[in-house]
């Protein structure tokens, strides 16, 4: 192996955003045929390091060599003629054009589409690696896996021989994640390296041959996957032991029931039934988790739950109250904390830290009209000093790292001490550090008596924080586990859409 | 080999101050091209266009004289772009205003002035302010968009009154399209001797004050900010941005209202045709220039009645066409948009 020329050298590359050093000084080399992860925590700098591959950022310092010779890779379609393939987070396809017109697109050649001619080169390529996607099929009616697969693709068509794949997992259920891993062990076959970029541990166990780890901006870490282990790894990505949030078992979940949730029906943006009759409920000092592949009725859940949609049917009851919906500011009154799914939803970026800590309180600030900006200015100086907030109060916000950001967000919700808080993503984007923090105020807020649901698409985020957890799958609650039968095969089961009707007969059986 | 790219990630806060002083640069490179087509020398040009007008008492007035309405104007245009409402209808709002000062001010023969004053102020700010609640509502309940409507809407009023003008309100005597002058106790004040300089021009600078005082100290400054920073963050925190994006539009076309009041009580004394020559449309090139903040406003509205001055006196002394001063002011909007837009990017230099 150590004979076999690489087909991709990077050699010293520096990347610098401002002050910050997104690549520093990183060496990485690809050998043909070898699934590579590239690991790190959330700004470790994976998805800089790759852009750069991809033509999509200049390197600062260092340069690159493709296969043995020097190349500069001064765009995307440079980045493609040396035969780079990325596939990104967010898919690049356009929905009311099929498959075959989508991997096409931009390489049709001529002036004329020779539509049979287009069909028979996309089939071919599907051939040669063993795909089974109808080219006919039109994007937007493929699942997200799919769509995913028409991605990768387009890649091939373009005689990629580096695939780079960015997170492929995040949007899929564990099994569409399996079958995505069938499908990158065929092209390692096929003679294509896969550089795979991910932060969690079990994928690179699972696929990779190679493993090379970085931690802000740096290699700190390049090991053969046969011969590490996933706490080895662990350590180097950061760089100490993981802490676990630790969880008070005492912790007694009081039977008042906090936040009831009776019947909730809304359409999405598109006017598709989004929730069909959401049910449920969150106990003072509970931690609900709400499970499920993204899309599939959370982003309308928390809207409705944030003040921001007004449902088609349904009532949400907060301490035996019914609130008012559509309406944020009664949802504030009932002290209901909230935590957007989008934390840019949640702040204004260009105001200060100072306006958004205070924004949501605004009558407590205000005399006859007028700002009282002293008090304002102390709020915010307490409550930067208490959620340890990076950030001078007259800062503008989206100067902020995110995870600072979403301790703005947490600083203003969580003190006022609410009674239901309803988290969202809270830990999406997030290092390690930010994310145990949040971690660790949820649980606060939950022991001092906050029913707190929690709507996450990281499903180790919801089995670690919480005492029940349910399934939401196609906007209906699917099921339903206690945080101790619950395990991550039979919630993945019932994510993916394994119906209870299945589930009923299996357990008839 | 050495070349520049663009990437997109915002510009250093530096700057965004220099963005309008940048943008006057630039316009004024673009324009020499067209100064030197007409035959003239463009240092010339713009000595006799932004440094002789201030060495001259005359002049001087006259450049404030010019910069009351758009003073007025620009600070109506910036308080309803902040709230993210785009109140393209400044010009029909001061149309409104003024045919309704034209109207009132020849009903208030023999009051006194201490009261017709502040009833033609208040009749102007609430006809600016009816004819803008159209498009307001149209947008907050429908969603309907502002732009096209408040466009709109301009050609309708200025139309009006014209129609008036031309209809019952024509001057018997001279046939002319021109309303009655207006009572004596309803005219603006002249504030110096031998100068135009008029009562407006208080109104212009609380205007001003109003919008800083508004932005530095309210509760509703800060409401129509994060309405117009971030609506769904800010709706999101509990700002009725619907309501506030309503109150800003309003408040927006009275003080356009007021705009055409002063023209009328403090210059032309009646209605006519044309009293504005796109006060309502400089102000959005003045809104944007001065930031959408006060001091901005300011100095941009000073700057371009300057160049409304100067050029008159350069087209005289060098025989360049006066709509020059035009081409300059709508080519600042162009430059300083495109600067705006290149401050998302950074210039990096790509290496070989």
């Amino acid at each position: 192996m150590s004979v076999m020329q690489p087909v991709v050298m990077m050699q010293g590359i520096v990347k610098r955003f401002g002050a910050l050093v997104a690549s520093d000084h990183v060496d990485l080399d690809i050998l043909p045929n070898e699934i590579h992860a590239l690991l790190g925590e959330n700004g470790a700098g994976k998805t800089t390091l790759m852009k750069i591959l991809y033509g999509l950022y200049q390197p600062d310092e260092g340069h690159i060599v493709i296969g043995g010779q020097p190349a500069r890779l001064a765009s995307p379609a440079a980045a493609i003629a040396h035969g780079i393939g990325f596939v990104s987070q967010h898919f690049s396809l356009v929905p009311t054009l099929t498959v075959a017109e989508n991997i096409v697109l931009g390489y049709e050649g001529g002036a004329l589409l020779d539509r049979a001619a287009m069909i028979a080169s996309v089939t071919d390529t599907e051939q040669r690696y063993g795909f089974r996607v109808d080219p006919n099929a039109l994007v937007r009616n493929l699942s997200v896996g799919q769509q995913q697969r028409v991605e990768i693709l387009k890649a091939l068509y373009r005689d990629c021989r580096v695939l780079i794949l960015d997170e492929p997992t995040a949007v899929l259920t564990p099994q569409d994640a399996e079958s995505l891993f069938e499908t990158l062990r065929d092209l390692q076959q096929k003679h294509l390296s896969v550089i795979i970029i991910t932060h969690k541990l079990e994928e690179v166990m699972a696929i990779s041959q190679r493993v090379t780890v970085l931690r802000q901006g740096r290699v700190v870490g390049r090991v053969n996957t046969a011969e590490t282990s996933p706490p080895q790894l662990a350590n180097l990505m950061v760089g100490r032991n993981t802490v676990i949030v630790t969880r008070n078992l005492d912790h007694q979940i009081s039977p008042e029931v906090a936040l009831t949730v009776d019947g909730l029906r809304a359409s999405d943006r598109r006017g598709v039934a989004a929730l069909r009759g959401v049910t449920f409920h969150v106990h003072a000092g509970e931690v609900v988790g709400i499970a499920g592949v993204a899309g599939n009725g959370q982003s309308e859940l928390v809207r409705i739950l944030n003040g921001m949609q007004v449902p088609e049917g349904g009532s949400v009851v907060v301490s035996g109250k019914p609130v008012t919906l559509g309406d944020p500011r009664a949802l504030s009154r009932a002290r209901v904390g909230r935590i957007p799914e989008d934390r840019l939803k949640g702040v204004v970026g260009d105001l200060n830290v100072t306006h958004n800590l205070t924004l949501e309180r605004i009558d407590d600030y205000t005399r006859a009209g007028h700002l009282d900006h002293k008090s304002m200015r102390e709020t915010a100086e307490r409550l930067i000093h208490e959620y340890q907030i990076k950030a001078k109060p007259y800062d503008l916000a989206r100067t902020l790292s995110g995870g600072n950001m979403q301790k703005i967000i947490l600083a203003r919700t969580l003190s006022q001490r609410p009674v239901v808080v309803i988290a969202a993503q809270p830990t999406r984007g997030l290092d390690v550090g930010a994310t145990e923090y949040v971690h660790q105020k949820l649980l606060e807020q939950k022991e001092r008596g906050a029913g707190v649901l929690l709507i996450s698409e990281d499903l180790d985020e919801i089995m670690i924080l919480s005492d029940r957890i349910l399934v939401i799958y196609e906007g209906a609650i699917v099921g339903e586990f206690s945080a101790a039968n619950a395990t991550v095969e039979a919630i993945g089961l019932l994510m993916a859409g394994s119906t209870a009707r299945q589930q009923t007969v299996e357990a008839l059986s | 080999m050495l070349g520049f790219r663009l990437e997109r990630a915002p510009a250093p806060l530096w700057l965004r101050g220099f963005i309008p002083i940048l943008a006057i640069l630039v316009t004024f490179v673009l324009v020499s091209v067209l100064i030197l087509a007409a035959g003239a020398n463009p240092l010339d040009t713009f000595y006799q266009l932004l440094i002789l007008p201030l060495t001259k008492a005359t002049s001087r007035a006259e450049i404030l004289v010019k910069a009351t309405p758009l003073l007025l104007t620009g600070v109506a245009v910036a308080f309803a772009f902040a709230s993210g409402y785009y109140n393209i209808g400044a010009e029909g709002q001061l149309y409104a205003g003024a045919t309704v000062a034209a109207f009132l001010g020849t009903q208030l023969e023999g009051v006194s002035p201490l009261l017709a004053i502040p009833v033609m102020i208040l009749g102007g700010f609430i006809a600016g302010a009816l004819w803008a609640l159209p498009s307001a509502i149209l947008k907050v309940r429908l969603g309907v968009d502002e732009v096209v409507t408040t466009l709109l809407l301009n050609s309708v009023m200025i139309f009006f009154a014209s129609a008036l003008l031309n209809g019952p309100w024509r001057d018997p005597i001279s046939n002319w399209p021109q309303s009655p002058t207006i009572a004596a106790s309803a005219q603006f004040p002249q504030l110096f001797a031998r100068t135009r300089i008029h009562f407006g021009f208080v109104l212009a600078i609380l205007a001003v004050a109003a919008l800083w005082w508004v932005f530095a100290r309210t509760r509703f400054g800060l409401d129509v900010r994060a309405a117009g920073l971030g609506s769904e963050a800010a709706r999101f925190m509990g700002v009725r941005v619907g309501r506030v994006m309503l109150l800003a539009a309003l408040i927006s076309g009275g003080v356009a209202g007021v705009a055409g009041v002063s023209e009328v009580a403090g210059t032309q004394l009646h209605l006519i045709e044309g009293i504005s020559p796109g006060y309502g449309y400089t102000a959005i090139i003045i809104a944007t220039l001065g930031g959408l903040t006060a001091p901005g406003v300011a100095l941009a509205a000073l700057f371009l009645a300057l160049v409304d001055v100067g050029i008159l006196s350069a087209s005289r002394e060098l025989g360049i066409p006066t709509y020059l001063g035009e081409i300059i002011q709508a080519m600042l909007l162009l430059v300083t948009l495109a600067l705006l837009l290149l401050n998302r990017y950074r210039l990096r230099r790509a290496r070989a």
